[in-house]
């Protein structure tokens, strides 16, 4: 593989890429707060 | 009885005799480490054994670094090995928060964009004739990481370790002087004075817990060759939130991470040895890290103006320069900025948000970036 082509072709899959996987990251993490809310008595147990 | 006199004195002068200018090059080179880290307060915990390592590599004749030396025996344990940055990664995933993400996961796409410095550096590097491998060490000083620095350029390019290490860490100590020239140059007065609001989404423990188990095997699969990168700051942060193994948690983040922070500046000190670091080369190197840290920061202000675009003007686009991985340091010196243009302004949680996802986004990167150089070939599976 030619030096450009490598070049290009880690720039733009690990741009996109690591885009990706972050939003994918961002939707997990909604999902997980939707799935485990956070519950008021957990702070008054913390404060307790 | 004469001729052993003079010999014996002739030995005590081999020292002497053997001391070239490039040692002594070195060693002033060493002495200006030791003194950023010591009298300027830049990042000791590195820049001095490292700074004290490459004293050590060329005294001549010392062989610290030859077959026997016992600062290759660190080497070979920790940096060969590429442990010593993974047990970094389990302290700093000890300490780290990410409560703040967790409260705001979509400005974690802020952490996305501060690591395409590395990318753009990857291509600038291939320009100047750096080798693939070569250019992909020199381009991950965008990371804006010292242990993914590391981890990779020990994996890739280890005769670069000491340039790539060095540069990583002095670029990340002097963000505050990079960052906010580029943030304002970037970024019109009145972007600069938007005021966000506060955000208050509490978490639950369920939530925190789940965090970096479902991260690891989520980006893991995604990028198996970053799982030891991504696996490590995940299990130190599932010890933090689990709550339950709060011995492992504190030995993770004080006893861990403080031998091994010795032990790798002293490994990357001593790879500083003169016919290997005074090449016009390590001034490339250095060259290049300053560039790809200013365009992670570009990138992330003018996606941070993106942001804001799309959403009406609620997010102030100097929290993009906060998607970097230096924590919390990018965070202060955007919340610096922001209130030198608005008084009322506290952008730090939201910047906190940002870095935290930039630490995140780095690793990812790294990850990523492996796994391709895998897809490609270009590295063994």
């Amino acid at each position: 593989m030619d030096t450009w082509t490598f070049g290009w072709t880690l720039a733009l899959i690990g741009m996109a890429g690591t885009m990706l996987v972050l939003w994918c990251l961002s939707l997990l993490i909604l999902l997980l707060k939707k799935l485990f809310p956070y519950q008021p008595e957990e702070a008054a147990s913390q404060k307790g | 009885m004469e001729s052993a006199l003079i010999s014996g004195f002739q030995g005590l002068l081999l020292g002497v005799t053997n001391l070239g200018v490039a040692h002594v090059i070195m060693i002033l080179i060493a002495s200006l480490l030791l003194y950023l880290g010591i009298s300027k307060g830049y990042e000791p915990l590195l820049l001095l054994p490292i700074g004290f390592g490459a004293i050590l590599v060329n005294i001549p004749l010392a062989e610290m670094m030859g077959d026997d030396g016992f600062l290759r025996y660190f080497y070979n344990a920790g940096v060969r090995t590429e442990v010593f940055p993974l047990l970094i990664f389990l302290g700093i995933g000890a300490m780290t928060d990410f409560q703040p993400l967790l409260e705001n996961p979509k400005i974690i796409l802020l952490g996305a964009a501060g690591q395409f410095g590395i990318f753009l550096t990857l291509l600038l590097a291939l320009a100047l004739g750096f080798d693939k491998l070569d250019a992909v060490a020199v381009a991950i000083i965008g990371a804006c990481d010292g242990p993914t620095a590391i981890y990779v350029s020990s994996k890739f390019a280890p005769h670069l370790l000491a340039a790539v290490s060095v540069a990583a860490y002095s670029y990340m100590s002097l963000v505050p002087l990079i960052q906010p020239p580029i943030m304002r140059f970037l970024t019109t007065e009145k972007e600069r004075k938007i005021a966000m609001g506060v955000v208050r989404q509490p978490v639950s423990k369920t939530t925190k817990i789940l965090f970096p188990i479902v991260v690891t095997i989520f980006a893991s699969i995604l990028a198996p060759k970053g799982a030891p990168l991504i696996g490590t700051v995940m299990l130190g942060n599932l010890m933090k939130e689990s709550g339950v193994v709060d011995r492992l948690k504190r030995a993770a983040e004080n006893e861990i991470a403080n031998i091994v922070t010795l032990l790798l500046g002293l490994c990357i000190g001593a790879t500083m040895e003169a016919d290997q670091f005074l090449q016009a080369q390590t001034l490339l190197v250095l060259g290049l890290g300053f560039i790809a840290i200013s365009l992670d920061t570009v990138v992330g202000v003018l996606f941070g103006k993106l942001m804001c675009l799309l959403t009406a003007g609620k997010i102030n686009p100097l929290i993009g320069a906060a998607g970097i991985s230096a924590f919390p340091m990018a965070a202060r010196v955007v919340q610096v900025e922001g209130q030198k243009y608005n008084k009322k302004n506290y952008l730090l949680m939201h910047a906190m948000s940002a870095n935290a996802g930039g630490q995140i986004g780095s690793v990812i990167a790294a990850a990523v970036m492996l796994s391709v150089l895998q897809g490609m070939g270009i590295v063994g599976g």
